[in-house]
């Protein structure tokens, strides 16, 4: 009896121990990929904080770097977001709401959602061969704002339809239910309810596929974005060049100050990011109240 | 350091004053438009930003665009008609000859400077004082047996050696195994490869073991953290210095780097413009983004070619027997 009782303490000791090893080796992980990114954030500023300036953001790419700037970068990348969003919004969310509600669950539907979940996982750059034969080449769209849009709006369109699919899922069945209870058809329901209902998580991931779609470089070379360009584009027929190609060509010079210049421009495409994200959760909060 | 910054300030700004003296009366009387579109080699990119940017000073109204997608990458672009300068960091290959010609593409060849292929060594190896082109190739040959700097030399030190070097991707890697092993791709296989070559200097520079090749650019940037290897090619040991690679003292290493100009595209006022003002301001340009500018005569000869519309590459003689090497007329 007394050594049960001591074999079952030791258990509990024993398991005890495991519990809290457990618990560390997962904060532990936590922690190492907050800490990865604050080494990498403090050291991206240090390097890159004293080139920002308004000399930087107003200046065309040079030779020197103390001349250079990265105007025409960020005004691309900002035209590129508006136009991606502009093409991949209205089709990713339309194809997830037809998925989800209109379309009939048979084995068509079934093979389009298998499809979407592997292109999802299909390396940027194969985007980028896809974007320059159909739309630079076959469609003679050439090397312009238009075609990296498009281009772009393919590699973030899986994601987005995904994201959104998930967001519509989880708006209760009653409310579709008392829609068409009150004789509302399929396409009133979708329009004026579940859409709604669903719109801040499609935000979400409409955000996050954004975000990726500004950092990605691959495909944009591939389909011929430039390196150096000294004007701002015009109109969606315009070449252009994008804040990572910028980064890129600075960090593979030679120079060490083109290489602080890199961390200058990575500080700004991360404010992009983080002031797009931001705006996201801020329309997110507003419209979760307003349903609510 | 300081001393670097301040020239290239200097020069700068004195050809921005130059082109303000000179362009402004002259300009505002002939204000050029459209657009002039270049891609290929991100060895050249430096050199044609450079003059992009210059060129925008003069004729502000000109849109100069430069992409880099490789020399490769360019030549598919420029013989698809879709640019209308190609920059090249080695000389257009037999496969894209055929491939213009098929496709009735001209191309008019134009060497804008040379880039010193350097070959470096850790800062803390005390052995090495100079290679010979024939060390280099039983280093680098492919099936090579040299696994220890012993193995290169005699007395050299039993330690491994470590070899870094461009990606297969790379115009420096075409040029480097066609110089040393006799064909443009053959190399041995078990180096650390890589097409960034900031990362190649981070490697040496932490390794005492290591050697490694990459332009004389990534050198000039680095010189307190390498050691520069002078090479033998025949007339001893020389290192690559403005004035070696220059006089073409040191081979068989130094490589000339291209633009390739669409003759149809001169047509256009603005890209002939730009070509002119290329190989006018190539041999100050050149110098101060890292390259080494070509004799003033091959520049004089660019001209006239550029006159004359001359197409055709002295690389292939089976391709085009007019076009005579431009290099030829310093040597």
């Amino acid at each position: 009896m007394n050594s049960d009782l001591k074999l079952a303490n030791d258990n509990i000791a024993a398991r005890h121990r495991k519990a809290r090893i457990f618990r560390m080796f997962c904060a532990g992980v936590t922690w190492m990929g907050a800490g990865l990114l604050a080494i990498l954030l403090i050291q991206v500023t240090v390097d890159g904080i004293k080139w920002l300036d308004y000399q930087f953001l107003t200046s065309f790419p040079s030779r020197f770097p103390y001349k250079a700037g990265i105007k025409s970068a960020l005004v691309g990348t900002l035209w590129l977001i508006v136009m991606i969003a502009m093409v991949s919004i209205p089709i990713g969310v339309a194809t997830a709401l037809y998925l989800e509600e209109l379309s009939r669950k048979g084995r068509f539907a079934k093979l389009i959602e298998i499809n979407i979940s592997n292109l999802a996982g299909v390396p940027s750059i194969v985007y980028g061969i896809i974007g320059l034969a159909i739309f630079v080449r076959g469609l003679g769209l050439e090397r312009s704002l238009l075609s990296g849009a498009l281009t772009m709006s393919l590699l973030i369109l899986p994601v987005i339809i995904i994201a959104s699919r998930e967001a519509i899922k989880t708006v209760p069945m009653s409310i579709r239910q008392a829609a068409y209870a009150l004789g509302a058809t399929r396409w009133q329901t979708a329009w004026a309810h579940v859409l709604p209902a669903s719109f801040p998580g499609i935000l979400t991931g409409v955000i996050l596929a954004l975000s990726r779609a500004i950092g990605e470089t691959a495909p944009l070379i591939m389909i011929g974005a430039l390196t150096y360009v000294a004007f701002l584009p015009e109109g969606p027929m315009d070449s252009f060049t994008a804040l990572p190609i910028q980064i890129f060509n600075w960090v593979s010079r030679p120079q060490q100050e083109f290489h602080e210049l890199a961390a200058g421009g990575i500080i700004v495409l991360l404010i992009v990011l983080l002031t797009m994200n931001a705006t996201a959760i801020f329309i997110r909060q507003k419209t979760e109240k307003k349903l609510q | 350091m300081i001393k670097r910054t301040f020239q290239r300030f200097a020069s700068g700004g004195l050809i921005l004053l130059i082109a303000t003296i000179l362009g402004a009366p002259v300009v505002s009387a002939q204000q050029l438009r459209g657009t002039v579109s270049l891609d290929g080699s991100s060895t050249v990119f430096p050199i044609s930003e450079a003059v992009a940017e210059e060129f925008l000073a003069v004729q502000p109204r000109v849109r100069v665009t430069v992409g880099v997608s490789g020399t490769g990458g360019g030549f598919k672009k420029f013989i698809a008609g879709e640019i209308d300068i190609n920059d090249a960091s080695r000389p257009i290959k037999m496969k894209e000859v055929n491939k213009a010609n098929e496709m009735g593409i001209g191309y008019i060849e134009l060497p804008v400077a040379y880039d010193g292929l350097s070959v470096v060594v850790n800062k803390n190896n005390t052995w090495v004082d100079h290679l010979t082109v024939a060390e280099l190739n039983k280093i680098w040959r492919p099936g090579s047996t040299a696994t220890n700097w012993s193995d290169v030399r005699a007395g050299w030190p039993e330690m491994k050696i470590r070899l870094y070097g461009p990606g297969t991707d790379s115009g420096t890697f075409d040029y480097f195994t066609e110089t040393i092993n006799g064909k443009s791709g053959a190399s041995r296989p078990d180096y650390t490869a890589n097409e960034d070559d900031n990362a190649l200097v981070q490697g040496i520079s932490g390794d005492v073991g290591s050697l490694g090749y990459f332009g004389y650019a990534y050198y000039a940037a680095n010189v307190d953290k390498l050691k520069l290897v002078p090479i033998d090619g025949g007339n001893g040991p020389i290192s690559p210095t403005q004035t070696t690679i220059n006089n073409g003292t040191y081979a068989p290493l130094s490589r000339p780097i291209f633009i390739y100009v669409r003759p149809d595209a001169l047509d256009r006022k603005e890209v002939r413009a730009f070509v002119d003002f290329y190989i006018d301001s190539a041999p100050m340009l050149a110098s101060e983004v890292g390259y080494i500018p070509l004799p003033a005569a091959v520049y004089a000869r660019a001209k006239k070619r550029v006159d004359a519309r001359e197409v055709g590459t002295a690389y292939h003689k089976e391709a085009s027997p007019i076009s005579a090497n431009l290099l030829d007329a310093s040597k």
